[in-house]
């Protein structure tokens, strides 16, 4: 309870989550709901059936113009150029040291209009980054005052959806998106998550919010959807070792020691972009230090900022760490200097003082059947 | 809500005087601040606490936080189901979730902690 709770922003969804019974605390500087009937009961029911999450708190940056797929590909380390019409791309606004201002969705709705949907957390700075590139033929505009965005996963996600939208979701394939109806308003369903697990995630307009969620609900509770907080959605990233902005990656960490080399292309008709010279000598040559991830074997949970040993060394810190409720095992992600971060390393990490055995195994943690 | 036969602390921790013992706990409030609760560490028997000294940890899914004692005295039982099974502190932190039982040193000292009328006034002022 750091912030004074006047001064968070609320989403249109807040009094829902009141009325649920929500916790809610400070994300942010937003209050969000953190748990509703408990972490790891959502986390179950999000891998099992469905869980609605509000992630109203999430930046929309729109970008449009003639000149905004040039300006996109200078800014964001991904090739812009190879999405279609309604299709979206996980990318990092990349700074010149080749670390992350922030990792992002780019969305291309037509040739010369997109939306880039970046973290609460880096709304404001990833503006001003953006602002202060060179100018071309488009417009940038802050438009995350203008969207709700309630993320729908889960095994059951699309059999809940699919009644109350007119987006036709059987042939809307993983990273694409369609606009339609969601109850008759206009909503833009998005085949995207964070969880691990099949999904939408819903633009709507801020004061349809409260209904769409609301018949979300009413739909997938007999088919065992939950709502989910932002607990839940931690635990269920972590699984599918998906990196969190702030955690396991800054703007001190490279896009390929956080193993996102994949998102960083090298193609030469994308041209130049920050940390270019950086991100393609590591892509080649193998980057100084790796993100990995442990499984505990001894007793406790890792948490983040714990510190790591080999061979009594310290040589890194626990980036995200938690029991992993579907897993029913504590796992975690940390930096390893590369000579140590082959699968089957034995770690130690202190956890409290008390020093508990580690492994480096595979990522995912957690992969769903397909 | 909060049982009036025991007495409370701004740390969210409880103590029942049964004679010249005390059996400790943590409040519903902290259980519900902490969440689903994956972990306990409790002292071997025989430990002697000072009031507010650090006793053991519990550890939830997102969460771990100390546990203090209410009062001094020596620990005399240890509650090592609820090590095996913590997420009874979430279903019952005012029962079957007692922690640990001291030997107090001052019976009466339990008294000049908050009772279940002033600790629940407190936890509404959290709100």
């Amino acid at each position: 309870m750091e912030t004074a709770p006047g001064t968070l922003r609320r989403t249109p969804l807040s009094a829902v989550h009141r009325e649920l019974g929500a916790k809610m605390v400070p994300f942010a500087g937003w209050e969000m709901p953190v748990e509703y009937s408990g972490l790891i009961t959502e986390h179950l029911a999000v891998r099992k059936a469905a869980g609605l999450f509000d992630v109203s708190h999430m930046g929309e940056l729109e970008v449009e113009g003639p000149g905004a797929l040039a300006f996109l590909q200078r800014v964001t380390s991904n090739d812009v150029a190879r999405l279609l019409d309604g299709q979206a791309q996980y990318s990092a606004l990349p700074l010149p040291n080749g670390a992350p201002a922030d990792d992002v969705i780019v969305y291309r709705r037509s040739a010369d209009r997109f939306l880039v949907v970046v973290n609460a957390s880096n709304v404001e700075k990833d503006y001003k980054w953006l602002l202060s590139h060179d100018g071309g033929e488009y417009e940038l505009k802050n438009r995350s005052d203008d969207y709700a965005l309630v993320s729908l996963q889960g095994p059951r996600a699309q059999a809940i959806l699919q009644p109350l939208t007119t987006v036709d979701l059987a042939s809307l394939r993983y990273y694409h998106f369609a606009d339609g109806e969601l109850e008759g308003q206009p909503a833009t369903v998005s085949r995207t998550g964070y969880t691990g697990e099949d999904g939408f995630e819903i633009f709507v307009r801020p004061d349809h919010a409260a209904a769409a969620w609301k018949r979300l609900v009413e739909v997938g509770s007999p088919q065992g959807l939950l709502p989910a907080g932002l607990g839940a959605r931690d635990t269920l990233r972590l699984e599918a070792r998906m990196c969190l902005y702030g955690m396991d990656m800054d703007e001190t960490t490279t896009l390929v020691e956080a193993g996102l080399g994949w998102i960083v292309s090298l193609d030469p008709a994308k041209g130049d972009f920050p940390g270019r010279p950086v991100l393609e000598a590591q892509k080649r040559g193998g980057p100084p230090r790796k993100l990995v991830g442990f499984e505990v074997l001894g007793r406790g949970i890792a948490r983040h900022g714990y510190a790591v040993s080999v061979n009594h060394e310290p040589v890194g810190a626990v980036t995200s760490g938690t029991y992993a409720p579907f897993l029913q095992k504590n796992i975690g992600l940390c930096y390893l200097p590369a000579a140590h971060a082959a699968v089957g390393t034995d770690l130690e990490i202190d956890v409290r003082g008390r020093p508990v055995s580690a492994r480096v195994v595979p990522t995912p943690f957690y992969k769903r059947a397909q | 809500m909060y049982p009036d036969d025991r007495r409370y602390t701004k740390e969210h921790e409880w103590v029942k005087v049964e004679g010249d013992r005390g059996r400790v706990g943590i409040t519903d409030y902290a259980q519900n601040q902490l969440g689903d609760v994956v972990y306990l560490e409790l002292p071997e028997v025989g430990r002697k606490l000072k009031p507010g000294e650090t006793f053991g940890t519990v550890e939830s899914v997102k969460a771990v936080s100390e546990l203090f004692a209410p009062v001094a005295g020596e620990v005399v039982e240890v509650n090592s189901a609820l090590v095996s099974n913590p997420e009874a502190i979430n279903t019952d932190p005012h029962g079957q979730a007692w922690m640990i039982v001291v030997r107090l040193q001052d019976p009466k000292a339990a008294g000049s902690l908050m009772d279940a009328k002033a600790y629940q006034a407190l936890v509404e002022s959290a709100k």
